[in-house]
């Protein structure tokens, strides 16, 4: 398996700096419009052929890389940090603290977000740049995104709280932070890890979806999220394998992140 | 020998008109529906849904025949216009029934013109209608024989008695007894509707044979358009009345048959500024906005012919004005759509005081020139064209920032807050008469989309559109008509209220297994004859 | 006993009507609300616009407003739905078994492909497999869910099983970490170096410690469903909540939408609730 995780972080390391350096990979901005050949197979000049607006996809690609690598897993970091600060803390202290808070988390996770973007969106400018938009977008998410997690967390936290080498520490005199911290975040890595490793491509997607209410990545930046949309509809690309690409790349991403992460190996 | 020859043609004959029979008789159509209908009530339908059940149900007085465009007898028989446009004597058709067995009569049109002008019912149908303040009269002359009367003229009275659905007075069920050639039968909510042959339908076809010949019509409710497509490949329903161009194109290379182009159609992609005096843009963009010069620079900056080709794949044409050239009689064919031209723009710019800087433009006081369009999300063509005109206004120096919103908050920009700059929508005409813009140019009316409800036309020109769109409606003359609102296009044309961009085209996809289908650029696109189509393999096809 | 499910109740109950008004309160701050696109209709003249404006104008204040609806609520009636015309009642009796059907063949096939695999995954202790599981888990992820929905329409599959395929990648990765850490801990391995089963290991050892949290999850699963079931109810034309859920936000249908978010979050606090309580029996069995 070591092979692997070095080809992941291999991958990534590669990916990470072909978009930063795309000013100079791409062959074109990702926003000009070849009119004379919209919907084009891959060629010498486009190497991953043109979307229906005749834009270079492969220079797409590669910005949107850029957007989405960046702030996806910022967001799911976000997400994952929210989802440990809650949940470990309501699982530790247990008793009614951890009943009030995991009411407050059903009910987060219940109510209809989607009215709070639509509220965010109509308080933004209506032309603010469409980098601003995305960072706010990809925030939001994180900011919406831990109350799922945040109950596995508080389950795992109250059950290590209970474990022998939590309740030695405790008998040891460790004050509650440290207990927290150095005992309790380490042992929740499996969960966190797991939460994170989810929320990177549901976000993703989440953007992409989220450009119905004018959120999410604005024309003519592009994101992995808006090139899969390419993909909605079905029917008329059959024909077309190279629109997959975004997709592959993104399977492939996520992929190398879960190879990454998991540095447990499975017991021999 | 003869008589067994005779024999065997006569077996033959019989064996091929009962197949025929069959083929022409029963069967259930299958199409789609985007949503499910929001009423029955067929004075108040306003969504797509409701209509389509409307217009496959409702029996009408007359019925504009979609493909010549003229007024035909249905309920009515005959009818005679008095009065100056004013009043309209009906001769109503005798021994027609609901539905449900209930009889039609001169009291049921009667009664249904009195719910319809109702104005506690703020019916749009019976908005159309209202042509002045005052009741409308009707008055039963006899069984089969009514006259109304409305408090002014109204232009064109008959032919917008093919939006009235004729409903029962007496029968106890209300809207659901109907005098088309269906009826609803069942209903899933949310999933489909069935409607079924109506029993006691009066039309029979030339033979005597009583119409539909389609035993059931199955409206499945499906908002995604991708899957209706694949439904239609696969032949699970009949056929797409109005399909969008990539799909067309696909049908077109499967099975050329299969797809239809009617034309241009009556509908129209447009843009336009917020002109509003009270919306809260910086007083510089309302300068902008408000000045000809420059909304004359931005149509000509616009590369229409791109737009067709590319946005809708070459099934548009680049738009003129108000009306498309698919509206023959009512279409200005003076006027040409604004050229390409980003050397005129750049000039006309000039007369502002514009000025280009650095590849940024100007205008007199040093602000660049950076402005959002709006436009709704979902709609796939408004967004390709959004970020076309976007490259196209970057070429003479304009930042144009696309914004893509959910419906409600569009409209309550549009109606409510007047917080946007540029808007990109389209309209969907289903009336040839230009009364049905009426409450679009009026100045003081709501729908006056680039500055609605003023008090007093805000400049000439808008005055001079108040005057001309009221003289059309007031005079019977087509002739006339047709000066005054030839007058509105080229003033439309010439201040570019409406920067008007393309008019699609009016695709469709049929099965080969429906039969004389005559797709047209009027809605209902395919199945406007619905009573006379018919169902069966291509083998046993009835040429009409 | 009784007092602990007096308890439930009452804090159900609350945490309800709290989310009622909290949904509503969105609705109502959102833009777009009190606006219909039938005023767009060029057919209308001014008199009906501004009936119709009226129609749509807020009834009162967020506060007053909601109690009304709370006091009309106790007499049975839910408020009639503004997009579609219909009482909420009806609406909500026709398409909630639609829902709960999707929603639990969806877990069903969630729960069982995903722990199904994670447990392959940590008992095999095969690299080929996780990496496979991982790659599936991963795919299913990045594939948005109109794409997922297309895919089962080409292949004529009941388009509910979507929703099995939105929470499988999800089961899998937390109850696969989850075991992976409990087939890690010291009497695990004792017990294997003894000589159990992998069987006995599997219902002994490694899925008792990993139990709590894995009913969390199973309450976060129910969750999740819901919210997928809205787009994936859209998208595939299914007349459930989640399409009336859709409508109803696109429409700022507020009737709608109180009573749905207080279903959600019912169905929500007693799933997690179940889970907790089923939580709390084993620790005290153990104990």
């Amino acid at each position: 398996m070591k092979w692997a995780r070095t080809l992941a972080i291999a991958f990534l390391v590669t990916v990470s700096a072909t978009c930063l350096l795309a000013n100079f990979i791409a062959p074109s901005s990702y926003a000009h419009q070849f009119r004379d050949v919209p919907d084009a197979a891959p060629s010498r000049q486009h190497p991953l052929g043109t979307d229906d607006l005749g834009r270079d996809r492969f220079s797409r690609v590669l910005y949107g890389t850029r957007v989405s690598l960046l702030l996806a897993p910022a967001a799911a970091l976000l997400t994952s940090v929210l989802a440990a600060f809650v949940g470990g803390v309501a699982g530790f202290l247990g008793g009614w603290v951890e009943r009030c808070v995991m009411a407050a988390t059903d009910l987060f996770l219940s109510l209809p977000w989607l009215f709070l973007l639509i509220t965010v969106r109509a308080l933004l400018p209506l032309n603010v740049s469409p980098v601003t938009s995305v960072v706010i977008t990809f925030a939001l998410l994180g900011c919406l995104g831990w109350a799922g997690a945040a109950r596995v967390v508080c389950a795992d936290a109250r059950a290590l709280s209970q474990s022998d080498f939590v309740l030695l520490a405790r008998a040891s005199g460790s004050a509650a932070m440290r207990l927290l911290w150095h005992h309790l975040v380490p042992n929740l890595k499996p969960v966190l890890y797991a939460q994170f490793w989810i929320s990177v491509p549901v976000f993703i997607i989440a953007e992409a979806n989220l450009g119905i209410l004018g959120l999410g990545v604005a024309e003519p930046l592009p994101s992995w999220g808006s090139l899969l949309r390419e993909l909605e509809s079905f029917s008329t690309i059959s024909g077309q394998p190279w629109q997959f690409v975004p997709l592959i790349l993104l399977v492939v991403v996520v992929s190398s992140f879960h190879l990454v992460l998991t540095h447990e190996e499975l017991p021999v | 020998m003869r008589h067994r020859l005779a024999r065997v043609v006569c077996l033959i004959s019989l064996v091929l008109s009962a197949v025929l029979a069959f083929a022409q008789a029963g069967g259930e159509l299958r199409f789609c529906i985007y949503s499910e209908p929001k009423t029955f009530n067929p004075l108040l339908t306003a969504d797509d849904a409701s209509d389509t059940i409307r217009y496959l149900t409702g029996g009408v007085l007359m019925r504009l025949n979609r493909l010549t465009q003229e007024a035909e007898p249905e309920l009515a028989t005959s009818w005679k216009i008095s009065d100056g446009g004013r009043t309209i004597t009906l001769q109503l058709r005798d021994g027609v029934r609901f539905s449900d067995g209930t009889p039609f009569s001169a009291e049921d049109v009667a009664y249904t013109v009195q719910q319809l002008m109702d104005p506690a019912l703020h019916s749009p149908t019976g908005d159309s209608f209202r042509s002045g303040e005052g009741k409308v009269i009707t008055r039963i002359l006899g069984k089969n024989r009514i006259a109304i009367t409305f408090p002014a003229p109204i232009a064109g009275l008959d032919k917008l008695f093919d939006q009235v659905a004729i409903m029962s007075a007496k029968s106890p069920e209300k809207e659901m007894a109907v005098l088309g050639p269906y009826y609803v039968a069942e209903n899933k909510a949310g999933a489909y509707l069935i409607l079924k042959r109506n029993p006691n339908y009066w039309k029979h076809d030339s033979r005597g044979r009583q119409l539909p010949y389609i035993d059931s019509v199955r409206l499945d409710i499906q908002q995604s358009r991708d899957i209706e497509a694949l439904r239609l490949e696969r032949g699970e329903i009949h056929f797409i009345n109005s399909i969008d161009a990539e799909y067309y194109d696909k049908v077109m290379a499967q099975n050329p048959a299969m797809a239809h182009d009617a034309g241009i159609s009556l509908d129209a992609e447009f843009m336009w500024f917020n002109q509003a005096p009270n919306s809260p843009l910086p007083a510089y963009k309302k300068a902008w906005f408000t000045s000809t010069n420059f909304r004359r620079a931005i149509s000509e900056s616009i590369n229409r012919e791109d737009l067709v080709r590319i946005a809708f794949r070459g099934r548009a044409h680049p738009a003129v004005g108000p009306v498309s050239p698919g509206n023959k009689f009512w279409f200005n064919a003076n006027l040409q759509p604004h050229p390409f031209d980003q050397k005129s723009a750049l000039q006309r710019l000039g007369q502002d005081g514009f000025h280009l800087q650095d590849g940024v433009l100007r205008d007199r006081e040093g602000h660049a020139v950076e402005f959002s369009v709006v436009t709704n999300a979902g709609n796939k063509y408004r967004e390709r064209m959004a970020t076309m005109i976007q490259q196209d206004l970057s070429g003479i120096g304009i930042k144009l920032n696309v914004v893509t919103l959910d419906f409600p908050s569009l409209i309550e920009r549009m109606t409510r807050t007047f917080d946007y700059e540029a808007c990109l929508l389209g309209l969907v005409n289903t009336d040839l008469d230009p009364n049905s813009q009426m409450n679009i140019w009026l100045s003081s009316s709501d729908n006056h989309q680039w500055n609605p409800s003023q008090k007093t036309p805000a400049t000439a020109w808008e005055a001079e559109i108040d005057k001309l769109m009221r003289a059309q409606a007031s005079t019977l003359d087509p002739n006339k008509r047709k000066q005054y609102f030839d007058q509105v296009q080229a003033i439309a044309w010439e201040q570019e209220p409406f920067i008007y961009l393309v008019n699609k085209d009016a695709l469709s996809a049929v099965s080969p297994a429906l039969h004389n289908v005559h797709p047209v650029v009027l809605r209902p696109q395919v199945y406007w004859n619905i009573e006379e189509l018919s169902l069966g393999t291509s083998e046993v096809a009835r040429n009409r | 006993m009784l007092r602990g499910l007096a308890k439930l109740a009452a804090k159900v109950l609350i945490v309800v009507l709290l989310g009622g008004f909290l949904g509503a309160t969105l609705v109502r701050l959102a833009p777009g609300y009190g606006v219909d696109e039938e005023e767009l209709d060029p057919r209308l003249n001014q008199q009906s616009i501004a009936a119709l404006r009226q129609a749509q104008a807020p009834e009162g204040n967020l506060i007053v407003s909601y109690f009304h609806y709370l006091d009309r609520l106790l007499h049975g009636d839910l408020g009639v739905s503004r997009t579609l015309q219909r009482p909420v009642v009806e609406l909500v009796r026709e398409r909630l078994p639609e829902t709960m059907k999707s929603i639990g063949l969806g877990l069903a096939l969630g729960w069982t492909l995903g722990l199904g695999l994670a447990i392959a995954t940590v008992m095999s202790r095969a690299w080929y497999l996780d990496l496979f599981a991982g790659l599936l888990a991963g795919l299913l992820l990045c594939l948005p869910a109109a794409v997922l929905a297309l895919l089962f329409v080409l292949a004529q599959a009941p388009a509910r099983l979507v929703l099995g395929l939105i929470v499988f990648p999800k089961v899998f990765r937390y109850s696969r970490n989850l075991l992976a850490r409990s087939s890690a801990l010291p009497h695990v391995l004792m017990a294997r170096a003894k000589g159990l089963g992998n069987l006995r290991v599997l219902l002994w050892h490694i899925l008792p410690t990993a139990t709590p949290q894995l009913l969390a999850l199973a309450g976060v699963s129910v969750s999740v469903a819901f919210t997928a079931a809205i787009p994936v109810e859209a998208l595939c034309d299914l007349p459930g909540i989640g399409q009336l859920a859709w409508k109803a936000a696109l429409g700022r249908d507020v009737a709608l939408l109180i009573n749905l978010t207080m279903i959600v979050t019912l169905v929500t606090l007693l799933a997690n609730s179940a889970s907790d309580l089923m939580g709390s029996k084993l620790r005290r069995a153990e104990a």
